[in-house]
């Protein structure tokens, strides 16, 4: 019983990689998203260029080889990373690209009238889409947000791959050590579905909390 | 005699092959009230939204308070304007939308003061003094922590036409303001414009449907129709006694909806 604990501690031990890679990996993916996705709508043609050219690069490849990049290959352009910071790099810029869709998306909902109203109250460019269009803007993009972080956490499981002890990684190595599948196999499936969850539930209730007043009833 | 405020001078605009605005021009008085009335499609609301710069000019010129709109000095020579010499001219005019275009995520005290805190950085304790008494020159001081959603539309009417006036524009643009409202609404906006006509000596152009309105406000009421004034003249001998056969058609089909003159 006791070496079951153990087993099951470094299980542990690998979803605190898994969360700290997807914490890391959205916060770099809501970076790019935010700076990629507003990038796609500006007025300047270059800016434009430069931000569809990484999300359909990024969108269109995959992220196993997007992962050895940053791991095996950039070492040779004298950028040598962690398994930790490869990981994050690769989850954040690939998701990034999705999520940046998804800004563009909900920056564009945004009936004309607002943008109109931010121009008869002389208000600049930036300061419009920072006080009036982004606000409501980002209540449109919270689900699918949510969808994003998801995926994000699921990807974590290719950092397995370049040996970074995350909960498949582990999933494997007590699977080896043990020889028994279904403990470590149903653990990680929990792990994975309850992180799943706690995503789900924090994105909901952000939504809930940004929507009061809205619709005039609840404030 | 002053100067005109509003110097509009043979502005022409299309909409792909509809020309909205064909060679239009008009002047408008210092604290004069202008009603511009006319079909849909006339390009009434167009002027207004050329003069709010929502819409750029195919041709011509315009110049408020002395200074060109869409044009700028350079080295002696009239340039089109940046988005400088346009946000410094944007300060002289105000609108209000048939819409009200409220920003929904903002209560209606912050929908008052954001313009004037971003824009001309007011203090938040100063703006919110001064939104205190438009909202209550409008009759809404109570309302100063709603939602927009939870106004009705006359409410939501009035702290658009508030939220313009805390950046203290020259000029006012009203673009059919009570279009959208229910019947019994219409008033309470229009009561709230009939004070500010009286105590105020703010220049404002209002395009209407609301003819009884038009002809009670106005100093002067100008007849659109295909993108030219065809007619203009002060409200009795427009809606009393107008000349041309267009206006004389326009007004005829308007009594016939029902509309009051």
């Amino acid at each position: 019983m006791t070496q079951w604990s153990g087993y099951l501690g470094l299980i542990l031990q690998g979803a605190l990689v898994t969360i700290e890679l997807t914490l890391m990996g959205s916060v770099l993916a809501l970076v790019m998203a935010f700076l990629a996705g507003m990038g796609r709508v500006s007025r300047f043609f270059i800016v434009r260029a430069i931000a569809t050219t990484y999300i359909e690069f990024f969108r269109g490849t995959s992220i196993f080889v997007q992962l050895f990049w940053a791991y095996f290959v950039l070492p040779f352009a004298g950028l040598s990373l962690t398994p930790l910071q490869a990981g994050v790099l690769a989850l954040g810029l690939n998701v990034g690209a999705y999520a940046a869709e998804v800004v563009r998306g909900a920056i564009l909902s945004i009936g004309r009238e607002q943008y109109e109203a931010c121009t008869a109250l002389n208000l600049g460019r930036w300061q419009g889409m920072r006080h009036v269009i982004l606000p409501q803007a980002l209540l449109i993009m919270l689900p699918t947000f949510g969808n994003n972080a998801i995926e994000l956490l699921k990807a974590t499981s290719v950092v397995s791959l370049i040996s970074l002890a995350d909960l498949t990684f582990q999933a494997q190595v007590v699977r080896s050590q043990t020889g028994s599948t279904l403990m470590p196999f149903v653990s990680v499936l929990v792990i994975y579905f309850a992180l799943a969850l706690i995503i789900s539930w924090g994105v909901r209730s952000l939504e809930r909390r940004m929507a009061r007043g809205l619709d005039g009833v609840r404030v | 005699m002053p100067a005109p405020i509003i110097k509009v001078d043979a502005i022409s605009k299309s909409f792909g092959a509809f020309k909205v605005l064909d060679g239009l021009s008009m002047q408008v008085m210092p604290g004069e009230k202008l009603a511009l009335i006319g079909p849909s499609g006339s390009g009434k609301t167009t002027i207004l939204r050329i003069l709010m710069t929502l819409e750029k000019i195919d041709g011509g010129h315009i110049q408020i308070d002395g200074e060109q709109l869409y044009h700028m000095e350079r080295n002696g020579q009239l340039v089109p304007a940046d988005e400088r010499h346009l946000a410094k001219m944007r300060q002289k005019i105000g609108m209000v939308f048939q819409l009200f275009n409220l920003f929904p995520h903002k209560c209606v005290m912050d929908n008052v003061t954001l313009a004037p805190m971003l824009t001309k950085g007011v203090a938040r304790a100063a703006a919110e003094k001064r939104a205190m008494e438009l909202l209550d020159m409008v009759g809404l001081a109570d309302k100063a922590k709603s939602m927009p959603a939870q106004l009705s539309g006359g409410q939501k009417q009035r702290v658009a036409i508030a939220r313009a006036l805390a950046l203290s524009p020259k000029i006012m643009l009203f673009d059919e303001v009570t279009s959208a409202l229910d019947p019994e609404l219409v008033e309470e906006v229009l009561n709230v414009m009939r004070k500010l006509a009286a105590e105020t000596d703010m220049t404002m152009l209002l395009v209407t449907h609301e003819m009884g309105f038009a002809h009670d406000f106005a100093d002067r009421v100008l007849f659109f129709d295909r993108g030219r004034i065809v007619e203009e003249g002060k409200p009795d001998e427009i809606f009393r006694h107008p000349k041309q056969e267009r206006t004389q058609g326009f007004l005829k089909k308007i009594i016939a909806a029902g509309h009051r003159v």
